[in-house]
């Protein structure tokens, strides 16, 4: 009983801190937390997570989907996804706080070259594990190259490029919880700024973000059902 | 942050030995657009060597781990096929929770320690591992199964000997990817209170100090992609039949 006890009570505390402002020992007679705050942070969050998220997209979506199509800068691809992935975000945020300057522009770019390896990545494979008759034959037909892209190989790489999107969107929406380091208040500012908000603002902080990025991922796969041609999805069953 | 205007504005050329030994005072910040100053940091390697070991032993651990559970997941799963659908989105929910937050949500179960930053990092590589290993042992061909039972291997055999072996290049590749995001991931283990090369970026005036920065940034990179092509010698020595059918 005395080993669980503190442990329902730091997790009932936090609830309380969601739903309810509550007094904090360092603003001076100004609440904080409650359902208002969590929900403007929630969204600051969001905000800062899909700008990132669409930026990356828009640059590494055609990119892999030249490259892929073109069949060229296959090392080169492989090589970014690794060192991509290599990279700490924790590292990158304060780095670019640092040398470039605090902000939401920053931040979005910073983020953005977070996501743009696992998109570029899993588009280019996507695109070369196009079966190479099925592109013949779209040339057959007497396609252009940008319709054999936009009608072949993008429709029949979704799944791989979504696996990107999704890969992206988790680091990104994740990193953005450390925003507050480089002046862009999110819900990390709960995480991080514990001597005003306190334990229960921190675990508070932790539960909105666990529950913002599932739904960002729930989201995506959503998406990814919709955006599946109806001739794949047959064929998969 | 505050300490920063304190520092002496002492040029390098111009202070002797016992300055450099001096660790409060840092020469290169008198002109705050370096992105990285050389002599700090060769003053001051020694400063890293313990926080990166630290941070790698988490990540063997975890990875190992999470390995020893996403195969085993991967294996029960193989021959009871209706599993797949919940393993896949259990492990993927999993991934999908930021490691800060589940660091923090284990905080008041298991305090600020090793175990937490150990759980939260295997909890994070099942899902890549679980796929790799499924993706893998699926993509064996039938042919080489229908051999394997024509020889007389029972099943237990055709998946060890036959299997496993053929799958070695895609649950490699998992392991690879694991443990590369673990080890960047991992610099994170400071809001877990897991130590590692986190707190020299998050603690002091270093936030403002690039030299530290882009050498947390610096050994993480070269640490992650020396185990990846550690694992990838491992995987191009133990599948020799790969090497005889390309030449």
């Amino acid at each position: 009983m005395s080993l669980t006890t503190p442990l329902f009570a730091s997790f009932g505390g936090a609830i309380e801190f969601i739903f309810s402002p509550q007094a904090s020992n360092v603003t001076g007679g100004k609440t904080v937390g409650g359902i208002d705050q969590v929900i403007e942070l929630t969204f600051d969050q969001l905000e800062v997570t899909v700008l990132a998220l669409l930026l990356a997209i828009v640059i590494a979506l055609p990119a892999g989907l030249y490259f892929g199509h073109r069949g060229k800068g296959e090392l080169l691809a492989i090589g970014l996804g690794n060192t991509g992935r290599a990279i700490p975000e924790l590292g990158l945020i304060a780095l670019m706080a640092a040398v470039i300057g605090v902000g939401l522009f920053n931040l979005t770019v910073a983020l953005a070259i977070l996501g743009i390896p696992p998109i570029l990545v899993n588009t280019f494979v996507g695109v070369r594990e196009v079966d190479r008759s099925t592109v013949e034959a779209a040339r057959g037909m007497g396609m252009t190259q940008f319709e054999v892209i936009r009608k072949v190989e993008a429709p029949m790489a979704v799944t791989s490029i979504f696996t990107g999107i999704r890969t992206a969107a988790i680091g990104i929406v994740a990193t953005a919880t450390i925003a507050p380091l480089a002046g862009v208040a999110t819900l990390g500012e709960f995480i991080l700024g514990e001597n005003v908000y306190g334990t229960n603002g921190v675990v508070a902080g932790a539960i909105v973000v666990a529950l913002l990025a599932l739904a960002l991922e729930f989201s995506l796969a959503g998406l990814q059902r919709l955006l599946t041609s109806k001739g794949l999805k047959l064929r998969r069953t | 942050m505050a300490s920063l205007a304190a520092l002496p504005l002492a040029a390098a050329g111009e202070v002797g030995e016992g300055f450099f030994r001096d660790r409060t005072t840092r020469p290169c910040q008198a002109s705050s657009s370096h992105l990285f100053c050389w002599d700090w940091a060769r003053e001051h390697i020694d400063r890293y060597g313990t926080p990166a070991l630290q941070q790698l032993e988490l990540v063997a651990i975890s990875v190992v781990l999470g390995f020893l559970i996403a195969f085993t997941l991967a294996l029960i799963a193989h021959r009871r096929r209706w599993l797949r659908p919940p393993l896949l989105a259990g492990t993927g929910i999993l991934y999908a929770i930021p490691s800060i937050s589940f660091f923090l949500l284990l905080l008041p179960i298991t305090g600020r320690s090793r175990l937490t930053a150990i759980i939260a990092l295997s909890a994070y590589t099942l899902q890549i591992i679980y796929r790799n290993v499924t993706v893998g042992l699926d993509n064996v061909p039938a042919s080489a199964k229908d051999s394997a039972r024509g020889m007389g291997m029972t099943d237990r055999q055709i998946l060890w000997r036959v299997e496993l072996p053929l799958a070695l290049p895609e649950i490699i590749g998992g392991l690879r990817i694991a443990t590369v995001s673990t080890i960047a991931i991992a610099t994170l283990a400071v809001f877990a209170g897991a130590g590692g090369l986190g707190p020299l970026i998050l603690n002091g005036p270093n936030l403002h100090f690039p030299t530290t920065i882009v050498m947390v940034i610096a050994i993480v990179v070269v640490m992650a992609l020396t185990f990846d092509a550690i694992l990838l010698a491992i995987q191009y020595f133990a599948t020799p039949w790969r090497r005889a059918r390309s030449s």
